[in-house]
């Protein structure tokens, strides 16, 4: 396999299909490290990872964390917002300011789309972007191909929907982007209100009809509804959207009999999946949850070590 | 004092004159145009190879002043305009406190005179504090010398509000001036919404909040029978709208900006927070459109929207930043360089949309057109003169320009107001 060249990971535009599935070999080694007694290999040692989050975020950090822990990297977590930076300090000068201590790697999260763009083009450090505003979340969409290649034994030819709230989602958007590049079949499915204008110049398709997208897709990848959606009048109701949107046994019975559920969590169950669904022996959420660690390990060591194991 | 242009090619909306001509300038007018002028006293400028136009005007710039000092006060203001070949600039009601009664009208008046480089002419509020609440005093306005009113930044939203305005400013004989946007529609969208919005994940705002207030608003000019200007017009759609209600005989006049007839939204993509403005940089079909509106007329008139934000403003997060751009120092050469030299337009069609129709839209009767008893504004070009834009050039407090690194044609050499010379390259 060739040489990693990327210095940063800040979307799935940014890496060829080559590269993502190097991504994704490395992670299969990094997953049984985390199946050990010793849950630590010392290839990071001395390496130094900052998390520096401008928007709450427990599992992404937490898993983030962990990968960086299990390489034996030293870890700092910073959980910014912008009330917390000083009058007059900008994202920038804040990481800047962590950047001048000699850190390797910043991880970093904002509400607002284009930050770890703007933060790559002026640091050193490597920029890790764990999700900006709604445009990308490269580390998600990398562990959802990597459990659906683990699930299903290829990625290629594959049928995936994603249905919810397309307009606000960054896990769509990276995987559309990513699935593409390793050759899926994307559709996206969700009310019209919450479907972006032109998303379907990103490669996907774009159907309204739930049943149409259950019957055919190998692959179901429901996003987390947000309250707020129906508070700023984008669907009627939840209980609307949850009858016409959401999943759940019943519905499922028109599925392919080896179908995956995935969901990024955290799963508003009885919304977009029932309870039955969401733990459910399609349901590979877990292990999403638990591949995430090895993906994130595979990123890190890529980006800081660049070579393979 | 006394100038004597010597060997000027005069470019006038109506005509380009092939002949050079000299023309001799004397307390504050246009004293005589002929084949040559001798002249012992006067300041002699040779304007050989260079073009002379009648002082540009900008009917839509932000001086930030007063109250945002830091961005850009009258004085540097006024040294960016005739940086950048303007004799008279028109300011934004926008300011803090906002412009809705003489005596702020008065004090802007002042200090423009005091700074002297260059005619200032405050535009006042529509509405007290523009809060789309209460009329301002419209007649006191008007006395003290504003030629028209916006609630720039916004739009009269309150429909019967804009009604009221229009009908009532027709009988005081000021513009009103609509910064076209439903702020219900636009939503907190801070780039156009489309592709690209969808692709970079950016609330996008839709085309919708512009072109209904501006449907609106035709609407009230034809049922009022009077006149309305169309702030920065970025779409397709408004060009449309605006070019069917001319056809109709409504006295609707339209302004565009040089960064919507440049950029796109692609642009956007850069994440600079200088392609954030209001209206956003659309797509190359409303590039295309807005082109065709300036070429076949449906577009009135160039103005920049000059929008001076401090570094610190900008130097955010992309949500976060304010809209705007400045503009008054690279309008003429994006002016030239995306409209002239490709031929869309002409000189002359360039002198009517930068001084020519501005000055009649707002009712300067002495300005815009370079002819014996007209005053002495003049601004001369260099219209071979390639520049690169720098960021330690711009003469304006603000240096938040998307065009920094771009290479331009067309630069002004001399720019003289009121018979003065106020810039000289």
């Amino acid at each position: 396999m060739s040489e990693w060249t990327k210095h940063d990971l800040l979307d799935l535009q940014g890496l060829s299909a080559a590269e993502i599935e190097m991504v994704l070999e490395t992670a299969k080694s990094f997953r049984e490290v985390s199946t050990r007694d010793v849950k630590k290999v010392p290839v990071l040692r001395g390496k130094t990872i900052v998390m520096l989050f401008f928007e709450p975020s427990t599992r992404t950090r937490v898993s983030f964390e962990l990968a960086a822990k299990r390489l034996s990297a030293d870890t700092l977590n910073i959980s910014a917002n912008s009330s917390s930076l000083s009058k007059g300090e900008t994202v920038l000068d804040m990481a800047q300011n962590i950047e001048a201590m000699n850190v390797d790697l910043i991880i970093t999260r904002h509400s607002s789309a284009g930050v770890p763009k703007v933060l790559s083009e002026n640091l050193q450090a490597s920029i890790v972007n764990a999700g900006d505003g709604c445009r990308a979340h490269p580390t998600q969409a990398l562990l959802d191909m990597f459990t659906i290649q683990e699930k299903l034994g290829r990625i290629k030819g594959l049928k995936v929907g994603i249905i919810g709230d397309i307009l606000h989602s960054r896990v769509a958007r990276s995987n559309i982007i990513g699935l593409n590049k390793m050759g899926a079949e994307v559709t996206v499915c969700g009310p019209s209100t919450l479907m972006p204008i032109g998303i379907e110049a990103m490669g996907t398709k774009v159907n309204y009809d739930l049943e149409e997208v259950i019957q055919t897709s190998d692959v179901l990848m429901l996003l987390r509804l947000q309250k707020e959606r129906q508070k700023d009048k984008f669907i009627p109701s939840i209980r609307e959207y949850a009858k016409i949107f959401g999943i759940n046994a019943e519905k499922l019975k028109h599925a392919k009999k080896d179908v995956l559920i995935m969901h990024p969590g955290p799963v508003n169950r009885g919304v977009e999946l029932s309870a039955d669904v969401a733990d459910g022996k399609y349901s590979v959420i877990l292990n999403q949850v638990t591949n995430g660690v090895a993906v994130r390990m595979a990123i890190l060591y890529l980006l800081l070590g660049g070579k393979q194991q | 004092m006394t100038v004597l242009i010597k060997n000027a090619i005069i470019v006038n909306a109506d005509k380009m004159n092939d002949q050079p001509q000299d023309i001799l300038l004397e307390k504050g007018s246009i004293v005589q145009i002929a084949p040559s002028i001798k002249n012992d006293k006067a300041t002699v400028i040779d304007a050989q190879g260079k073009l002379v136009m009648p002082g540009l005007i900008d009917i839509h710039v932000h001086l930030r002043e007063p109250g945002r000092e830091d961005k850009e006060t009258i004085e540097t203001g006024a040294k960016a305009a005739v940086h950048g070949g303007f004799t008279t600039i028109m300011c934004m009601p926008n300011t803090n406190p906002v412009i809705d009664n003489a005596m702020i009208v008065d004090s802007i008046f002042k200090e423009a005179k005091r700074v002297g480089l260059v005619n200032v002419i405050p535009i006042g509020a529509i509405t007290k504090g523009q809060k789309d609440e209460e009329l301002v005093d419209i007649f006191e306005l008007q006395k003290a010398g504003c030629l028209a009113i916006s609630d720039d930044g916004k739009s009269v939203v309150n429909s019967q509000l804009m009604r009221l305005a229009m009908d009532y400013a027709k009988m005081a004989n000021i513009l009103v001036i609509e910064h076209c946007e439903e702020p219900l529609l636009s939503a907190g969208g801070v780039m156009n919404e489309g592709k690209m919005s969808t692709q970079l994940g950016i609330k996008g705002q839709s085309g919708l909040a512009e072109t209904v207030i501006v449907a609106r608003d035709i609407e009230l000019a034809k049922y009022l029978d009077t006149k309305v200007h169309m702030a920065h017009m970025s779409l397709r759609r408004s060009v449309e709208l605006i070019r069917q209600a001319k056809k109709e005989g409504i006295q609707i006049t339209a302004e565009a900006c040089p960064h919507h007839f440049t950029l796109t939204d692609e642009d956007v993509s850069s994440f600079n927070t200088s392609t954030k403005v209001n209206p956003p940089l659309r797509t190359k079909d409303d590039v295309a459109a807005i082109k065709e509106g300036i070429k076949d007329g449906t577009i009135d008139c160039i103005v920049t929207d000059h929008a001076p934000h401090t570094q610190e403003d900008k130097e955010v997060d992309f949500e976060h930043a304010p809209f705007g751009m400045i503009g008054l120092e690279t309008s003429v050469g994006l002016t030239i360089t995306e409209l002239v030299e490709p031929k869309v337009i002409s000189w002359a069609q360039m002198v009517e949309k930068m001084s020519t129709a501005p000055a009649k839209i707002v009712g300067l009767e002495k300005k815009g057109v370079i002819q014996e008893g007209m005053d002495a504004d003049i601004t001369i070009i260099d219209p071979q003169k390639e520049w690169e834009v720098r960021r330690e050039d711009f003469v304006s407090k603000s240096k938040n320009s998307p065009f920094i690194g771009r290479t331009l044609k067309g630069q002004v050499t001399t720019t003289i107001c009121g018979g003065k010379v106020v810039y000289q390259a």
